[in-house]
């Protein structure tokens, strides 16, 4: 972790030619910034995994990050929340800005930045224990003992995850016991749980059935009223349907930023046509 | 496109193949049975010599020159409380160990030096734990051949087993679910608390009864500190003298009246109802866990 912040100082910023494609027009409404990566590298020891990243997430939008298996798009998301600092071979370049402020700054507390940012992972991952205690567990590590508050933020999480219908009659059963697709839910619920401000997700319906990404869709949705989404998917008709803006990764490179709609009508890079017409990847 | 595998040969083979299978199960059972038999033989023999000298003036007497009036009362309330002494230091050790090797040390030069050589520590015989024991905690610290001191020599000869349970136990928690509590902001000491021993408590307790089973019938270590073997009195206090079962039993066996050795093969069964109490034990915490979790 020290590296990383050493590594960080080391490199001024420096303005490179933009290699990829951005339409500048499209970003000019007033919605704020959430995310803004800036000349953002990163290593796994010597594999240069992300290079020169720059592009910017904007509040309540759904920003789809879509590209070939391997170009690092599960890398670029788990920085943003700093989960890759969790491979110990990690070195990284640049900056990424959360609201204007350096994540990876010295004095950022790597756990304040995950209460803001929430995490859905690809598979699911509740832990072995209730689906009350899966939920009620972020408010409690961040404090909470008050019974009754964790009951309503749990109500409200489930409900906001669309699933309190289908467990309220059996909040203290094992999670363990419900469908991935189920699984999936409490967990969108439990990092609901949390009151982030934006919310990651990485493949997020991969394991599941086409009902319950059906389901989990809608409830992306619902959640883009009052979150910020940052969408990793293999399937082109989910970018094109769930999402505002559409990220084409390619080998650790952005190639094309733009709102979705005009991604995958008019690409204007001929990469990014090959990709979504399914001529490669 | 050419067909390598030919059914009518695969056919052909299929006998030969099945034949073969069979033979390997059949060894394999063979192996099995060996120990087993010879288990149950042990068991059997000193359950013949012993138990008829099982009763309750067996478990009231202290040591006798008599065998008829020999008992183990000194020994069993002696081992006890040694296993009072080594039960906790060694797996609040252990595991305070282990949790620092897996979720703290980062993978340097100097961790990797002192995880091989935790592993290396549980190979090292038995006696020379009771030699560090008699220059440490009975001459050093000066606490004589008490419970405290024998307790201690225990610990230090058991954690490398601990240690290496209870690491794997920690490795064995799935990593998906230290992602999840990162995830939310958890901090480390959060994540190992709430995520991660909850999980691995099934399996460190496991090899931790495993390891107390082994200190509880240790002999070596007891001998070189000079553990006395006829004590007419029960431990007072944690400096006291006491004796054990495997020094009470050693003694017994190596007497040349005969009568003793059936007294031997009933202060045995005493010793194995612990074990298999002691395991019954950790089953019964393992199946509470396993189930809330
Ligand atoms: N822990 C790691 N250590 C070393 N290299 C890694 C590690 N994780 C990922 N990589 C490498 O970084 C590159 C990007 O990986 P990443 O997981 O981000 O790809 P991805 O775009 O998410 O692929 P997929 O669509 O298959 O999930 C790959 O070349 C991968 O081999
Ligand atoms: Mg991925």
């Amino acid at each position: 972790m020290v590296q990383t912040m050493i590594n960080n100082e080391l490199k001024p910023l420096r303005v490179v030619e933009k290699q990829f494609k951005v339409n500048e027009n499209f970003q000019t409404n007033s919605k704020a910034s959430v995310f803004y990566a800036n000349n953002f590298n990163l290593w796994y020891g010597e594999h240069h995994a992300l290079k020169d990243i720059q592009f910017n997430v904007q509040e309540n939008e759904v920003t789809a990050i879509i590209g070939p298996s391997g170009c690092g798009k599960s890398t670029f998301i788990k920085a943003l929340n700093r989960m890759v600092e969790l491979v110990p071979s990690v070195k990284i370049n640049g900056e990424i800005l959360y609201r204007g402020r350096n994540i990876f700054a010295a004095d950022y507390a790597v756990e304040e930045l995950r209460t803001k940012v929430g995490m859905v992972f690809q598979k699911p991952n509740p832990f072995p224990k209730s689906i009350y205690d899966n939920v009620a567990y972020g408010p409690r590590i961040h404090g909470i003992k008050n019974k009754k508050i964790l009951d309503e933020i749990v109500e409200r999480s489930l409900r906001g995850a669309a699933i309190w219908d289908e467990v309220k009659d059996r909040l203290h059963h094992n999670a363990y016991g419900l469908s991935g697709g189920q699984q999936q839910r409490i967990c969108i619920a439990r990092c609901l749980a949390i009151e982030p401000d934006v919310i990651l997700m990485d493949e997020p319906t991969s394991a599941l059935d086409p009902i319950s990404t059906l389901k989990v869709e809608d409830l992306i949705q619902d959640l883009k009223k009052n979150y910020s989404i940052i969408i990793v998917t293999h399937n082109m008709q989910q970018a094109a349907r769930i999402s505002d803006k559409t990220v084409f990764f390619l080998n650790g490179e952005v190639v094309e930023f733009d709102i979705t709609d005009r991604i995958f009508s008019t690409p204007r890079d001929q990469r990014t046509e090959d990709y979504i017409s399914g001529r490669f990847g | 496109m050419t067909k390598y595998i030919d059914d009518t040969v695969v056919m052909k083979r299929m006998q030969s193949r099945l034949r073969k299978n069979k033979i390997w199960k059949m060894i394999f059972f063979l192996a099995t049975s060996f120990a087993l038999l010879t288990l149950v033989v042990l068991i059997v023999r000193i359950i013949c010599q012993g138990a008829g000298y099982i009763n309750w003036d067996f478990f009231n007497n202290f040591g006798s020159r008599f065998p008829e009036k020999a008992g183990v009362k000194a020994a069993l309330i002696g081992s006890i409380c040694m296993m009072l002494v080594v039960a906790p230091t060694s797996i609040i050790l252990g595991v305070a160990t282990a949790i620092y090797l897996e979720e703290y040390a980062k993978n340097n030069r100097f961790n990797d030096f002192i995880r091989t050589n935790i592993s290396n520590l549980a190979g090292v015989p038995s006696i020379v734990f009771g030699l560090l024991g008699l220059t440490i905690f009975v001459r050093m610290f000066g606490l004589g051949k008490s419970i405290l001191a024998a307790g201690l020599t225990m610990s230090l000869l058991i954690l490398p087993v601990i240690i290496v349970a209870a690491q794997e136990a920690i490795r064995a928690v799935p990593k998906e679910q230290r992602e999840a509590s990162y995830g939310m902001g958890a901090t480390k000491w959060q994540t190992i608390t709430r995520v991660v021993l909850p999980s691995a408590i099934p399996g460190i307790l496991t090899g931790s009864i495993l390891a107390l089973s082994r200190a509880i019938g240790e002999t070596a270590p007891l001998v070189v500190i000079g553990i006395p073997v006829i004590i007419h009195f029960l431990p007072t206090g944690l400096l006291s003298e006491f004796t054990a079962l495997p020094m009470q039993i050693y003694d017994w066996a190596k007497r040349p009246q005969e009568a003793f050795q059936y007294v031997a093969a009933a202060g045995i069964i005493v010793l194995m109802i612990v074990l298999v109490l002691m395991n019954s034990i950790a089953v019964l915490i393992r199946n509470k866990f396993q189930k809330r979790y």
